[in-house]
Protein backbone atom coordinates (compact mmCIF):
# COMPACT_ATOMS: atom_id res chain seq x y z
CA UNK A 1 0.00 0.00 0.00
CA UNK A 2 1.25 3.46 -0.87
CA UNK A 3 1.99 5.72 2.02
CA UNK A 4 0.52 8.63 0.16
CA UNK A 5 -1.92 9.24 -2.66
CA UNK A 6 0.09 11.03 -5.29
CA UNK A 7 0.25 8.65 -8.22
CA UNK A 8 -0.85 9.97 -11.61
CA UNK A 9 -4.56 10.47 -11.90
CA UNK A 10 -5.04 10.78 -8.18
CA UNK A 11 -2.69 13.68 -7.65
CA UNK A 12 -5.26 15.74 -5.83
CA UNK A 13 -6.62 16.03 -2.34
CA UNK A 14 -10.25 15.30 -1.70
CA UNK A 15 -12.40 12.58 -0.24
CA UNK A 16 -13.71 9.87 -2.48
CA UNK A 17 -17.20 9.48 -1.13
CA UNK A 18 -19.81 6.96 -2.17
CA UNK A 19 -21.45 9.52 -4.49
CA UNK A 20 -18.28 10.86 -6.05
CA UNK A 21 -19.23 10.42 -9.69
CA UNK A 22 -20.82 12.42 -12.43
CA UNK A 23 -24.57 12.41 -11.76
CA UNK A 24 -26.68 10.64 -14.34
CA UNK A 25 -28.89 12.82 -16.52
CA UNK A 26 -31.96 11.11 -15.11
CA UNK A 27 -30.93 12.16 -11.60
CA UNK A 28 -30.40 15.84 -12.35
CA UNK A 29 -33.37 16.13 -14.72
CA UNK A 30 -36.13 13.81 -13.49
CA UNK A 31 -38.72 12.90 -16.09
CA UNK A 32 -41.60 15.32 -16.35
CA UNK A 33 -45.21 14.41 -17.10
CA UNK A 34 -44.71 15.68 -20.65
CA UNK A 35 -41.72 13.38 -21.16
CA UNK A 36 -43.67 10.34 -20.00
CA UNK A 37 -46.42 11.36 -22.42
CA UNK A 38 -43.88 11.74 -25.24
CA UNK A 39 -42.35 8.35 -24.53
CA UNK A 40 -45.73 6.64 -24.46
CA UNK A 41 -46.89 8.34 -27.67
CA UNK A 42 -43.61 7.61 -29.47
CA UNK A 43 -43.69 3.93 -28.52
CA UNK A 44 -47.30 3.64 -29.64
CA UNK A 45 -46.64 5.33 -32.99
CA UNK A 46 -43.78 2.92 -33.66
CA UNK A 47 -45.71 -0.10 -32.40
CA UNK A 48 -48.69 0.74 -34.63
CA UNK A 49 -46.43 1.25 -37.63
CA UNK A 50 -47.26 4.94 -38.08
CA UNK A 51 -43.58 5.88 -37.84
CA UNK A 52 -40.40 3.88 -37.75
CA UNK A 53 -37.69 4.44 -35.17
CA UNK A 54 -35.31 5.24 -38.01
CA UNK A 55 -37.62 7.94 -39.38
CA UNK A 56 -37.70 9.58 -35.96
CA UNK A 57 -33.94 9.31 -35.60
CA UNK A 58 -33.55 10.78 -39.09
CA UNK A 59 -35.80 13.72 -38.24
CA UNK A 60 -33.70 14.49 -35.17
CA UNK A 61 -30.53 14.15 -37.20
CA UNK A 62 -31.94 16.63 -39.73
CA UNK A 63 -32.84 19.11 -36.98
CA UNK A 64 -29.43 18.79 -35.35
CA UNK A 65 -27.72 19.23 -38.73
CA UNK A 66 -29.14 22.71 -39.15
CA UNK A 67 -26.98 25.41 -37.65
CA UNK A 68 -25.56 28.90 -37.83
CA UNK A 69 -23.44 27.97 -40.87
CA UNK A 70 -26.65 28.21 -42.93
CA UNK A 71 -27.45 31.74 -41.79
CA UNK A 72 -23.80 32.72 -42.14
CA UNK A 73 -23.89 31.66 -45.80
CA UNK A 74 -26.94 33.84 -46.41
CA UNK A 75 -25.28 36.84 -44.74
CA UNK A 76 -22.04 36.40 -46.69
CA UNK A 77 -24.01 36.18 -49.94
CA UNK A 78 -25.84 39.41 -49.03
CA UNK A 79 -22.51 41.13 -48.29
CA UNK A 80 -21.12 40.18 -51.70
CA UNK A 81 -24.21 40.31 -53.95
CA UNK A 82 -26.20 43.59 -53.81
CA UNK A 83 -29.05 42.09 -55.86
CA UNK A 84 -29.43 39.20 -53.41
CA UNK A 85 -29.30 41.60 -50.48
CA UNK A 86 -32.08 43.72 -51.98
CA UNK A 87 -34.26 40.64 -52.51
CA UNK A 88 -33.44 39.38 -49.01
CA UNK A 89 -34.58 42.60 -47.36
CA UNK A 90 -37.67 42.89 -49.57
CA UNK A 91 -38.84 39.28 -49.07
CA UNK A 92 -36.64 37.13 -46.85
CA UNK A 93 -38.71 33.97 -47.33
CA UNK A 94 -38.52 34.09 -51.12
CA UNK A 95 -34.83 35.06 -51.28
CA UNK A 96 -33.65 32.36 -48.87
CA UNK A 97 -35.78 29.65 -50.48
CA UNK A 98 -34.31 30.55 -53.89
CA UNK A 99 -30.88 30.37 -52.24
CA UNK A 100 -31.82 26.80 -51.26
CA UNK A 101 -32.99 26.82 -47.63
CA UNK A 102 -36.68 26.03 -46.97
CA UNK A 103 -38.39 28.52 -44.63
CA UNK A 104 -42.14 27.91 -44.89
CA UNK A 105 -44.62 27.56 -43.22
CA UNK A 106 -43.11 30.40 -41.19
CA UNK A 107 -41.89 33.52 -43.00
CA UNK A 108 -38.54 35.22 -42.77
CA UNK A 109 -37.97 38.90 -42.10
CA UNK A 110 -34.36 40.00 -42.50
CA UNK A 111 -33.50 43.18 -40.62
CA UNK A 112 -30.40 45.14 -41.56
CA UNK A 113 -27.97 46.74 -39.14
CA UNK A 114 -26.73 50.13 -40.26
CA UNK A 115 -24.61 52.86 -38.63
CA UNK A 116 -27.94 54.28 -37.36
CA UNK A 117 -29.86 51.13 -36.34
CA UNK A 118 -28.96 48.00 -34.37
CA UNK A 119 -31.45 45.12 -34.49
CA UNK A 120 -31.94 42.41 -31.89
CA UNK A 121 -34.26 39.39 -31.84
CA UNK A 122 -36.28 37.90 -28.99
CA UNK A 123 -39.43 35.86 -28.52
CA UNK A 124 -40.97 37.07 -25.29
CA UNK A 125 -43.74 34.46 -25.41
CA UNK A 126 -41.73 31.28 -25.93
CA UNK A 127 -38.67 30.53 -28.05
CA UNK A 128 -39.53 31.32 -31.69
CA UNK A 129 -36.22 31.32 -33.52
CA UNK A 130 -35.09 30.98 -37.16
CA UNK A 131 -34.21 27.30 -36.73
CA UNK A 132 -34.02 26.70 -40.47
CA UNK A 133 -31.12 29.15 -40.60
CA UNK A 134 -29.54 28.92 -37.15
CA UNK A 135 -30.47 25.50 -35.78
CA UNK A 136 -31.77 25.10 -32.29
CA UNK A 137 -31.78 28.18 -30.07
CA UNK A 138 -29.21 28.53 -27.27
CA UNK A 139 -30.50 28.03 -23.74
CA UNK A 140 -30.15 31.70 -22.86
CA UNK A 141 -32.48 32.63 -25.73
CA UNK A 142 -35.22 30.60 -24.03
CA UNK A 143 -34.49 31.89 -20.53
CA UNK A 144 -37.06 34.06 -18.79
CA UNK A 145 -34.32 36.56 -18.07
CA UNK A 146 -33.39 37.15 -21.72
CA UNK A 147 -37.02 37.07 -22.87
CA UNK A 148 -38.18 39.63 -20.35
CA UNK A 149 -35.18 41.96 -20.31
CA UNK A 150 -34.52 42.11 -24.07
CA UNK A 151 -37.62 44.26 -24.55
CA UNK A 152 -37.31 46.14 -21.25
CA UNK A 153 -33.63 47.09 -21.10
CA UNK A 154 -32.00 45.91 -24.33
CA UNK A 155 -28.92 48.09 -23.90
CA UNK A 156 -28.12 46.52 -20.53
CA UNK A 157 -28.59 43.04 -22.01
CA UNK A 158 -26.32 43.90 -24.94
CA UNK A 159 -23.62 45.14 -22.58
CA UNK A 160 -23.75 41.84 -20.72
CA UNK A 161 -22.99 40.18 -24.06
CA UNK A 162 -20.03 42.57 -24.39
CA UNK A 163 -21.80 44.67 -26.99
CA UNK A 164 -21.76 48.42 -26.54
CA UNK A 165 -24.04 50.27 -28.93
CA UNK A 166 -23.53 54.07 -29.02
CA UNK A 167 -26.35 56.09 -27.45
CA UNK A 168 -27.20 57.77 -30.76
CA UNK A 169 -27.79 54.44 -32.52
CA UNK A 170 -31.41 53.28 -32.43
CA UNK A 171 -31.95 49.88 -30.83
CA UNK A 172 -34.74 48.04 -32.64
CA UNK A 173 -35.92 44.93 -30.80
CA UNK A 174 -38.03 42.46 -32.75
CA UNK A 175 -40.44 40.40 -30.67
CA UNK A 176 -41.03 37.21 -32.65
CA UNK A 177 -44.58 36.64 -31.46
CA UNK A 178 -46.36 35.01 -34.40
CA UNK A 179 -45.65 33.68 -37.91
CA UNK A 180 -42.50 35.66 -38.77
CA UNK A 181 -38.98 34.58 -37.98
CA UNK A 182 -36.11 37.08 -37.91
CA UNK A 183 -32.52 37.18 -38.99
CA UNK A 184 -30.23 40.13 -38.35
CA UNK A 185 -28.07 41.12 -41.32
CA UNK A 186 -25.02 42.53 -39.54
CA UNK A 187 -22.79 45.23 -41.01
CA UNK A 188 -19.84 43.84 -42.92
CA UNK A 189 -16.83 44.33 -40.66
CA UNK A 190 -14.04 46.73 -41.54
CA UNK A 191 -10.97 45.01 -42.92
CA UNK A 192 -12.98 42.33 -44.73
CA UNK A 193 -12.87 43.99 -48.16
CA UNK A 194 -10.64 41.38 -49.80
CA UNK A 195 -12.26 38.29 -48.31
CA UNK A 196 -14.12 35.76 -50.43
CA UNK A 197 -17.75 34.87 -49.77
CA UNK A 198 -16.65 31.67 -47.98
CA UNK A 199 -14.14 33.56 -45.84
CA UNK A 200 -16.75 36.17 -44.97
CA UNK A 201 -19.16 33.45 -43.83
CA UNK A 202 -16.60 32.40 -41.22
CA UNK A 203 -16.84 35.85 -39.60
CA UNK A 204 -20.61 35.58 -39.12
CA UNK A 205 -21.61 34.09 -35.78
CA UNK A 206 -24.93 32.87 -34.46
CA UNK A 207 -25.04 35.62 -31.84
CA UNK A 208 -24.42 38.30 -34.47
CA UNK A 209 -27.43 37.02 -36.43
CA UNK A 210 -29.59 37.19 -33.28
CA UNK A 211 -28.23 40.69 -32.78
CA UNK A 212 -26.68 40.34 -29.33
CA UNK A 213 -23.25 41.02 -30.77
CA UNK A 214 -21.59 42.24 -33.96
CA UNK A 215 -19.14 40.32 -36.16
CA UNK A 216 -15.47 41.02 -35.68
CA UNK A 217 -13.19 41.80 -38.58
CA UNK A 218 -10.68 39.22 -39.82
CA UNK A 219 -7.85 38.55 -37.32
CA UNK A 220 -5.20 39.18 -40.00
CA UNK A 221 -6.46 42.69 -40.64
CA UNK A 222 -6.46 43.65 -36.97
CA UNK A 223 -2.93 42.27 -36.45
CA UNK A 224 -1.45 44.43 -39.20
CA UNK B 1 -58.23 42.54 -47.07
CA UNK B 2 -56.31 44.27 -44.35
CA UNK B 3 -57.81 47.13 -42.43
CA UNK B 4 -54.55 48.97 -41.74
CA UNK B 5 -51.65 50.07 -43.93
CA UNK B 6 -48.02 50.85 -43.11
CA UNK B 7 -47.79 54.16 -41.27
CA UNK B 8 -51.24 53.87 -39.72
CA UNK B 9 -51.46 54.67 -36.02
CA UNK B 10 -53.01 51.85 -34.02
CA UNK B 11 -53.70 50.94 -30.42
CA UNK B 12 -53.68 47.42 -29.00
CA UNK B 13 -56.86 46.30 -27.24
CA UNK B 14 -56.93 46.86 -23.49
CA UNK B 15 -57.96 43.24 -23.00
CA UNK B 16 -55.99 41.87 -20.07
CA UNK B 17 -58.16 38.87 -19.32
CA UNK B 18 -58.55 36.88 -22.53
CA UNK B 19 -57.62 33.29 -21.79
CA UNK B 20 -55.94 30.77 -24.04
CA UNK B 21 -53.14 30.78 -26.58
CA UNK B 22 -52.94 34.55 -27.03
CA UNK B 23 -49.94 35.76 -29.06
CA UNK B 24 -50.30 39.44 -28.14
CA UNK B 25 -47.75 40.13 -25.41
CA UNK B 26 -49.14 41.61 -22.22
CA UNK B 27 -46.67 44.51 -22.22
CA UNK B 28 -48.06 46.05 -25.44
CA UNK B 29 -51.75 45.86 -24.58
CA UNK B 30 -53.45 49.27 -24.52
CA UNK B 31 -50.27 50.77 -26.05
CA UNK B 32 -50.16 52.90 -29.20
CA UNK B 33 -47.87 52.22 -32.13
CA UNK B 34 -47.47 52.52 -35.88
CA UNK B 35 -47.96 49.77 -38.47
CA UNK B 36 -44.51 48.90 -39.87
CA UNK B 37 -45.70 46.36 -42.44
CA UNK B 38 -48.52 44.01 -43.33
CA UNK B 39 -47.15 40.47 -43.06
CA UNK B 40 -49.98 38.71 -44.88
CA UNK B 41 -52.87 36.59 -43.64
CA UNK B 42 -52.43 33.68 -41.25
CA UNK B 43 -54.64 31.26 -39.38
CA UNK B 44 -55.73 32.42 -35.97
CA UNK B 45 -53.43 30.83 -33.36
CA UNK B 46 -56.02 31.37 -30.63
CA UNK B 47 -58.19 28.80 -32.46
CA UNK B 48 -55.41 26.59 -33.87
CA UNK B 49 -54.21 25.88 -30.34
CA UNK B 50 -57.53 24.15 -29.68
CA UNK B 51 -57.37 21.99 -32.82
CA UNK B 52 -59.80 24.22 -34.73
CA UNK B 53 -59.00 25.24 -38.30
CA UNK B 54 -58.16 28.86 -37.41
CA UNK B 55 -60.13 30.15 -40.40
CA UNK B 56 -60.77 32.73 -41.68
CA UNK B 57 -57.16 33.80 -41.86
CA UNK B 58 -56.37 37.04 -40.07
CA UNK B 59 -54.22 39.88 -41.35
CA UNK B 60 -51.00 40.02 -39.35
CA UNK B 61 -49.08 43.26 -38.82
CA UNK B 62 -45.73 44.28 -37.49
CA UNK B 63 -46.37 47.22 -35.20
CA UNK B 64 -43.61 49.55 -34.06
CA UNK B 65 -43.80 50.90 -30.49
CA UNK B 66 -41.56 53.55 -28.96
CA UNK B 67 -39.83 52.09 -25.90
CA UNK B 68 -41.04 55.11 -23.92
CA UNK B 69 -44.62 54.26 -24.85
CA UNK B 70 -44.16 50.71 -23.56
CA UNK B 71 -42.12 51.65 -20.50
CA UNK B 72 -42.49 55.29 -19.42
CA UNK B 73 -39.33 55.01 -17.31
CA UNK B 74 -37.23 53.57 -20.17
CA UNK B 75 -33.71 54.89 -19.87
CA UNK B 76 -32.17 53.95 -23.25
CA UNK B 77 -32.21 56.12 -26.35
CA UNK B 78 -35.31 58.18 -27.18
CA UNK B 79 -35.45 56.54 -30.62
CA UNK B 80 -35.33 52.94 -29.33
CA UNK B 81 -38.28 50.82 -30.43
CA UNK B 82 -39.80 47.35 -30.20
CA UNK B 83 -41.56 45.79 -33.17
CA UNK B 84 -44.22 43.18 -32.43
CA UNK B 85 -46.38 40.94 -34.63
CA UNK B 86 -50.06 41.49 -33.85
CA UNK B 87 -53.18 40.01 -35.47
CA UNK B 88 -55.78 42.44 -36.73
CA UNK B 89 -58.59 41.78 -34.18
CA UNK B 90 -56.24 43.04 -31.46
CA UNK B 91 -55.83 46.45 -33.10
CA UNK B 92 -57.96 49.60 -33.10
CA UNK B 93 -57.35 52.73 -35.12
CA UNK B 94 -55.65 55.38 -32.97
CA UNK B 95 -55.97 59.09 -33.38
CA UNK B 96 -52.90 60.93 -34.66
Amino acid sequence: MHDDHTDGAHDHAHDHGARDFQPDLEDTHPFTEAQFLETALRELLIEKGVLTADELRGAIEFMDGRGAHLGAGVVARAWTDPGFKARLLADGTEAVELYGIPIRPTHLVVVENTPAVHNMIVCTLCSCYPRNLLGRPPLWYKSREYRSRAVREPRAVLEEFGTKIPADVEIRVHDSTADMRYLVLPMRPAGSERLSEAELAELVTRDAMVGVTVPRGPARATAE
Amino acid sequence: MSRFAPGDKVRVLADFTRPGHVRTPWYCRDKAGVVERVCGAFRNPEALAYAKDGLPELPLYRVRFAQRELWPDYRGGADDVVEIEIYEPWLLPAEA
